[in-house]
C-alpha cells in the first residue's frame, strides 16, 4: 500500500472560501486526505495555508464551501461553540507553527493535560500514555523539561506528542520544518511516515518543496 | 461681664504695636460647648474655651485670632508655632507637662460612663463591663483608663476619632458603654432629647483642662497663668462657665485650690523610655491587627477581583456593563467615603462589626484594582496558547483554569505585590471606623507622649518589617516562574 491513495477520505475540503475584510485569502480550495496518507499543502508565505488548517481545526470561520472530518461537517458562518465541537476535537490534532507548548507546564504535563481533563484518565494512566508517546518520538528523556529548555526539534516532537495524545485520526501540521536543519528534516519526515503507517491522515502546510517531495504522498500547490 | 468689658477696653487702649494679637488654636469640629462655629456667623467661633481665650488675651492686652486645628494635633501644632496657645478641652497629663508648657488647670471634668437605660441598674463601673465593648475618644485620659481596665477587668476598649459617633453606636448597640468627659456626655444626651442612654453619676476619674503652649514659651505661660488666677479671683471665669451651663461646685473647689496653693502640675512626669516600653504591647497588638486586616482584605480583593475580571472578559453584555460600573464607581470614589458608608451608612440595614466592615471596605475597594490587573494579565496570554487548549478539546472554563489563569498569574504578580503593599498602608484608614491598627495606635502613643519622633520611627520600622519581606517573596516567585517562560 505505502503511498497509494485509499478511497476512505478522512478529510474533505470542498470549494473552501475565506475572506478577510472583503479580500479573498482562500478561494475554492478543494482537497481530500485519506487515512494513511500524507498530503503536503505547498504555497508561498501568506497564501492561506495556515488559514486552511485553522478552518479545518475550527479556529477560523469560513465564508463558503464545506469541510468534513471523518463524518463531522463544518459549514460556513461563525465558529460553533466548543460544546458542539467535541466530536471534531477527538478527530483532529493540530501542531502549531512555533509549537505553542504551554509555558507553565513541563513537557510531560503538556501531553497529559488533555488526557486527564478531556478524556478523564487518571494521573498514572495519563503519565504512562505520555511517556510512551515521548519515547516513540525519541524525546522520552526530556519529559520533565520546561518548554523553554527544549531545542527547536525537541519542542516540535513534544508538540506532536501533545497533538497525538487524544489519538486523533487526522493530524494537521503548520510549517513543521521551519526551524529544522536538513538531518532533522529527514528525521521528522520519517516520523511522519510512521504516523501514516499507523493509519492516520496527515495534512502538512509547508513552503519546503524538497521536504514535500521527499515525504508526501501528494503535493497540492496553492495560489499558482 | 463687667471685668471682661473692662479688659477689652484696656486692650484697645494699650494697643501694643507688636504682638498685640494672641493667636490661639482649637478644634471647632469638637463642637459645643468648647469651641464651635457660631450658627449666626459660621466664620466665627463660640464656646466657653473661646471666651477663656478672649479673657486671657484681654488680660495680656491683646486681641485674639483663632486657628482651626485637629484636636489630636494641638500639641504638635503649638510646638511648630502655628499658634501661641492651644485651648479646646486640652487635658492635663504628665506627658503634656513634660513636653510642653501647660497652664494651670482652669476646669475640672469628670470621666463618666454612659450606658443604655436598661443596663443602668446592672452597670456601676468599669468592673461591671468585663468582655463588653466600651467606646471613647482615642489619645485621651479616658482611653488610657480603658486600656488599663482592659488588663484588669477584661473590657474591650473601642477608639473613635470623634466624640459624636460613640453615643450613636451606644444607642444602636454597637458598643455597650461610653467613657468620656461629663461635658461631652451631657451634650450628647441633650442632642438626643435626653433619651437613648443614661449617664452614671459616680465619675470613673477626674481630670482638668489646661491651655498648652510651646515648651520655649514658658514666660508667656506664666503670664497666662497670672491672667487665669486673676479671672478665677474676679469671677470672670465663673461667669463664662455659667453662661455655657458648665459651672458646678467642683469648679469653685478647683479655683480655691489653685489660688491657695499656686498649683500647676498635678502629676509627676514619666520618663519617655518607660512610656515607650509601656506602649510596646499595644503597638504589637495594633501591628497584628494591621497584618490581619491587610491579609484578609487582600484575600477578599483577589477573589472578588477574579470574579470581576472574569465577568468583564467572559460575561454577557449586561454582566460586562455591571462589572464595569462597579470598577469605575469604586475606583472613582474615596476609600474613606466607602468605609463610612459601609460602617455608618448601612447601619440602619445591617449593623456590621467594625473589623468586618474594615475588611469588606478595603477588600471590595481593592478588588476593583485587582480586577483590572487580572483583566490585563489574562489579555496578555498569547492567543496561540488558548487555541492550543481549544484544539485539545478543553472547555473555555478549563482553558481559563488550566492554561490562561496560571499563565496570567505570572504577569499579575508584580502589580499584585505593589497593591498589597499599598493596601497594608491604606489599612490605616480603617481607624475612622474604630479599628485601632498600627497608625492609629502610633498616633495615640505620639499624642500621649507629645512627640512623633520615637513613635513614628517605631511605626515605620514595623510597616517596613511587613512590606519588605513581601517584595522579596514576590521577586523570588517571579524569578522562579520566569524560569519556565521563554
Amino acid at each position: 500500500m505505502g503511498r497509494a491513495r485509499t478511497v476512505s477520505a478522512l478529510l474533505v475540503i470542498d470549494r473552501l472560501r475565506v475572506r478577510f475584510d472583503s479580500r479573498d485569502v482562500l478561494r475554492a480550495l478543494s482537497l481530500e486526505v485519506a487515512a494513511g496518507e500524507l498530503v503536503a499543502l505547498m504555497a508561498p508565505s501568506g497564501a492561506g495555508k495556515t488559514t486552511a488548517l485553522r478552518a479545518v481545526a475550527a479556529l477560523q470561520p469560513f465564508d463558503e464551501g464545506r469541510i468534513v472530518v471523518d463524518g463531522f461537517a463544518l459549514v460556513p458562518g461563525p465558529v460553533p461553540p466548543e460544546a458542539r465541537l467535541v466530536p471534531l476535537r477527538r478527530r483532529v490534532g493540530l501542531v502549531f507553527q512555533g509549537h505553542a507548548l504551554f509555558e507553565h507546564l513541563s513537557a510531560l504535563d503538556n501531553i497529559t493535560l488533555a488526557l486527564r481533563h478531556v478524556l478523564g484518565k487518571s494521573r498514572e494512566d495519563a503519565d504512562a500514555v505520555a511517556e510512551r508517546l515521548l519515547d516513540s518520538l525519541e524525546v522520552g528523556a526530556r519529559a520533565s523539561a520546561w518548554p523553554r529548555q527544549l531545542s527547536g526539534g525537541e519542542a516540535q516532537r513534544v508538540a506532536i506528542a501533545r497533538a497525538l495524545a487524544p489519538d486523533p485520526a487526522l493530524l494537521l501540521m503548520d510549517e513543521p520544518t521551519a526551524a529544522l536543519d536538513p538531518p532533522r528534516r529527514t528525521a521528522l519526515g520519517n516520523t511522519l511516515r510512521r504516523l501514516c503507517e499507523q493509519g492516520r491522515g496527515l495534512l502538512v502546510a509547508t513552503h519546503d518543496a524538497e521536504f514535500a517531495r521527499a515525504h508526501a504522498d501528494r503535493v497540492l500547490t496553492l495560489g499558482t | 461681664m463687667v471685668s471682661l468689658a473692662l479688659c477689652i477696653l484696656t486692650a484697645l487702649a494699650v494697643q501694643h504695636p507688636t504682638a498685640r494679637v494672641l493667636v490661639w488654636g482649637g478644634d471647632a469640629e469638637g463642637g459645643a460647648p468648647f469651641v464651635e462655629a457660631d450658627p449666626a456667623d459660621p466664620s466665627q467661633v463660640r464656646g466657653f474655651d473661646v471666651e477663656v481665650a478672649d479673657r486671657i488675651a484681654c488680660g495680656l492686652g491683646r486681641t485674639t485670632r483663632f486657628v482651626q486645628v485637629q484636636w489630636s494635633s494641638i500639641d504638635q501644632s503649638v510646638e511648630r508655632g502655628d499658634f501661641a496657645l492651644g485651648l479646646s478641652g486640652v487635658e492635663d497629663t504628665p506627658a503634656r507637662r513634660a513636653r510642653h508648657a501647660a497652664t494651670l488647670p482652669y476646669f475640672e471634668f469628670r470621666e463618666v460612663l454612659a450606658v443604655r437605660p436598661e443596663e443602668a441598674a446592672r452597670i456601676h463601673g468599669l468592673i461591671d463591663l468585663r468582655g463588653r465593648r466600651v467606646a471613647t475618644l482615642g489619645a485621651t485620659i479616658a482611653y488610657d483608663l480603658l486600656m488599663r481596665a482592659r488588663d484588669s477587668t477584661g473590657l474591650i476598649p473601642v477608639s473613635y476619632d470623634d466624640d459624636v459617633h460613640p453615643y450613636g453606636d451606644l444607642v444602636t448597640g454597637r458598643v455597650d458603654a461610653v467613657l468620656l468627659d461629663h461635658i461631652i456626655a451631657q451634650r450628647a444626651l441633650r442632642r438626643r432629647g435626653g433619651s437613648g442612654f443614661v449617664i452614671l453619676a459616680p465619675p470613673v476619674a477626674v481630670g482638668h483642662y489646661v491651655g498648652v503652649l510651646a515648651r520655649a514659651d514658658s514666660a508667656l505661660r506664666d503670664s497666662v497663668d497670672a491672667v487665669l488666677r486673676e479671672a478665677m479671683r474676679d469671677g470672670s471665669l465663673e461667669q463664662i462657665f455659667r453662661r455655657w451651663s458648665v459651672w458646678d461646685p467642683t469648679q469653685g473647689v478647683l479655683f480655691d485650690g489653685v489660688l491657695r496653693s499656686n498649683m500647676t502640675a498635678r502629676s509627676p512626669g514619666t520618663a519617655p523610655v518607660v512610656q515607650a516600653i509601656a506602649y510596646l504591647p499595644s503597638l504589637a497588638r495594633a501591628a497584628a491587627v494591621t497584618a490581619l486586616v491587610s491579609v484578609l482584605s487582600m484575600m477578599l480583593a483577589v477573589l472578588v477581583g477574579l470574579a470581576l475580571a472574569s465577568g468583564r472578559l467572559y460575561g454577557s453584555g449586561w454582566l460586562r456593563a455591571l462589572t464595569t460600573v462597579y470598577i469605575e464607581v469604586i475606583r472613582g470614589t474615596p476609600l474613606l467615603l466607602q468605609l463610612f458608608v459601609i460602617y455608618y451608612g448601612l447601619a440602619g440595614v445591617v449593623r456590621l462589626p467594625a473589623f468586618l466592615a474594615a475588611i469588606l471596605g478595603l477588600g471590595l475597594n481593592y478588588a476593583a484594582y485587582e480586577a483590572e490587573i487580572y483583566r490585563g494579565a489574562l489579555l496578555a496570554v498569547p492567543r496561540a496558547q488558548l487555541e492550543a487548549g481549544r484544539t485539545l478539546g478543553l472547555s473555555e472554563g478549563q482553558i481559563l483554569r488550566l492554561v490562561r489563569g496560571p499563565q496570567a498569574l505570572r504577569y499579575a504578580l508584580a502589580p499584585m505585590t505593589n497593591d498589597f503593599v499599598a493596601l497594608l498602608k491604606d489599612s490605616a484608614l480603617v481607624s475612622v471606623i474604630t479599628v485601632v491598627e498600627l497608625t492609629k495606635q502610633t498616633a495615640i502613643y505620639a499624642t500621649n507622649v507629645g512627640s512623633w519622633i520615637v513613635p513614628g520611627a517605631l511605626c515605620a520600622v514595623v510597616y517596613l518589617a511587613m512590606s519588605l519581606p513581601l517584595a522579596r517573596l514576590a521577586r523570588r516567585l517571579e524569578h522562579r516562574w520566569g524560569a519556565r517562560a521563554p
